[in-house]
């Protein structure tokens, strides 16, 4: 039997030349990651290992991002011992407030990551890189510690499912539509311990924005990683940004897989996940009738620069629906500039919605827009889990940012390619969502 | 390694967020998580539980973050062992991690009632269900992580591994 592309970068990473299914083993690490909430439970474990120095201070990338800018004194803390361990450890990635972002859209933007690369972060979605064709996990703080002093983690070989994706998905329609389409089919532990593989003729229709999306929300069907293949839209990403082609894998004809299952995105439907799983997806427009108290627009999902330029389009020259707490969080700086130049920044604004610093902050209930008793947010970020963004009797809803600057418009959740949703009739051709020739979306 | 204690059940699909909400992440402080732990699904938790308790979940248990602040708050509770039909990934190595001994066992799981008394046997997958006086097998751990639970967690047995420093490098 041959081997899926996560199998064939373990193996080479443990330094064999085939590996299966179900087996342990321990490989080298391109990269360890963490955050102001993991870092501090893995410095403590990395002083009780005893190491004096990371395995390679170039390979340890520290983001503040989840309590930050610092959201109360114990936060404030947290902060503090991860930045004086980088400043001890001389950690040449990390990065403080005023150039962080949210680090999973941070590390693809600053070319942290290419093909082939094999990537542990303390964050469970580390899984996000699987879109340059990387093997990308999330794990816990004292793996992040071993990893830190060794240079190496354990693993068990992952199974994969393969998502062969056909068709072109209809307008309004882009990766965090197709992500929830998934995890509604197979389920939050669907692809519990394996790999989801994507691939087919459908990916030429998704932009790396779009990619990142959907390889981020993989953790949300229990996989251990996703991956995509490195085509010319991933490749001409990574060599931008990078500056290195990295390895590709690609899987053996003759790949195991444990099933294919074909997705036609031309199918799929403007798609929002209702509380409490993030498969419990409904089509958007079946859900009209509910109104919500808050929209967020942001996070390591849908942060990136597609996602604020297709909420913008719905947005211009509109209000958000009054008492709708609308929130928009670019990823990164360098989206947040980006936006300002687009006049995206002016367009949320004038809508009525508020744009803050990239953080995480609402995304897990942390701060910059927590849920009272009884409300409800639309969001375009990853987990509806019961209080996950505050008070335990609040309800979240996930969809795209198209759904979300509808919802945000009409006050009750929206379709926007439905008659009655804010649409986007009258926008002049630039503010639209670009696409080039033959419906591919450019990268910003 | 065998443990004894009160059962307490709960269902399919427990998350860390569950576990341990993200708002008391500002912490990392064992003591300090325990009096969170579960207050979302289960207010009583901190009243219920007993030092030796032995919690039992459904499908999917400890899906979602990969906070590792999760298996410190039910150890520090007092929960002396998690066995449930099946655990998400993430969870599962970090409570193999940091010495939270877990077993997967769909039967027990189904079987048990809250308030009954479990006997779990980690080195053999033995899970006894001592009031309704039924037994259940559960497949034993791979090697590799069984070594990880007899040092005590993974810091332990790479401790073990890494030798003593020589001209003040540790790495081999």
């Amino acid at each position: 039997m041959g081997m899926t592309m996560t199998q064939k970068i373990l193996a080479a990473h443990a330094g064999r030349d085939r590996v299966g299914p179900g087996e342990i083993l321990e490989a080298r690490v391109d990269l360890v990651l963490g955050n102001d909430i993991t870092a501090p439970l893995a410095i403590q474990e990395f002083s009780r290992i005893g190491a004096p120095r990371v395995f390679d201070r170039r390979k340890v990338v520290l983001v503040p991002d989840h309590f930050a800018p610092n959201k109360d004194i114990k936060a404030a803390e947290q902060c503090r011992l991860m930045r004086e361990f980088a400043r001890e450890q001389r950690i040449v990635n990390y990065f403080e407030v005023g150039a962080m972002g949210i680090e999973h859209v941070l590390l693809p933007e600053k070319g942290l990551v290419a093909a082939g690369d094999a990537v542990v972060g303390a964050d469970s979605h580390t899984c996000t890189y699987g879109a340059l064709g990387a093997f990308a996990t999330g794990v816990g703080s004292t793996d992040m510690a071993v990893a830190m002093a060794t240079g190496k983690c354990w693993f068990r070989v992952p199974r994969a499912i393969r998502f062969e994706l056909g068709g072109q998905p209809a307008r309004h329609v882009a990766g965090k539509d197709v992500i929830l389409h998934i995890i509604g089919l197979i389920g939050v532990d669907g692809a519990n311990y394996r790999s989801m593989e994507f691939g087919g003729p459908g990916l030429r229709h998704l932009s790396m924005d779009s990619r990142l999306t959907m390889a981020n929300m993989a953790i949300e069907a229990g996989a251990k990683n996703g991956i995509f293949p490195v085509d010319d839209i991933c490749s001409d990403y990574i060599l931008a940004r990078a500056g290195r082609p990295g390895r590709v894998f690609e899987p053996d004809g003759d790949a195991d897989y444990e099933k294919v299952i074909g997705i036609d995105l031309g199918r799929i439907r403007p798609t929002v996940a209702c509380p409490h799983l993030p498969s419990n997806t409904r089509p958007a427009a079946e859900l009209g009738h509910i109104a919500v108290d808050q929209v967020v627009i942001g996070s390591c999902t849908n942060g990136r620069m597609e996602d604020l330029r297709t909420a913008a389009a719905l947005l211009k020259g509109k209000r958000v629906a009054p008492g709708v707490r609308t929130i928009v969080i670019p990823g990164t700086q360098e989206i947040y500039m980006q936006a300002l130049k687009e006049g995206l920044i002016e367009i949320f604004i004038a809508a009525g919605a508020a744009v803050s610093t990239p953080t995480c902050g609402p995304c897990l209930g942390g701060h910059m827009g927590i849920l009272a008793r009884g409300e409800r947010a639309l969001a375009t970020t990853n987990r509806n889990f019961r209080g996950r963004m505050g008070h335990a009797e609040s309800e979240i809803y996930l969809a795209g940012p198209a759904v979300a600057a509808a919802t945000a418009v009409t006050g009750k959740i929206a379709d926007p390619s439905m008659n009655g949703g804010a649409g986007d009739r009258g926008l002049s051709p630039e503010a639209r969502p670009r696409r080039g020739r033959k419906g591919v979306r450019r990268e910003n | 390694m065998k443990i004894k204690g009160l059962v307490l059940k709960y269902g399919d699909h427990v998350d860390t967020d569950a576990i341990i909400p993200a708002r008391y992440l500002n912490t990392s402080d064992p003591g300090e998580l325990a009096r969170h732990c579960m207050e979302d699904v289960d207010p009583e938790f901190p009243r219920r539980v007993k030092p030796g308790s032995i919690l039992v979940a459904g499908e999917n248990f400890g899906s979602g973050s990969s906070r590792e602040h999760a298996p410190i708050a039910l150890k520090a509770s007092g929960i002396a062992g998690v066995v449930a039909a099946s655990f998400a990934r993430i969870f599962f190595r970090n409570a193999i991690n940091i010495g939270l001994p877990i077993l997967e066992c769909r039967e027990a799981a189904e079987k048990a009632r809250d308030g009954d008394t479990f006997e779990v046997d980690f080195a053999s997958g033995v899970v006894r269900d001592l009031t309704q006086a039924v037994a259940f097998q559960a497949e034993a751990f791979p090697q590799f992580v069984e070594e990880i639970i007899r040092a005590g967690g993974l810091v332990e047995a790479v401790r073990k591994k890494m030798k003593p420093p020589k001209n003040g490098r540790r790495r081999s």
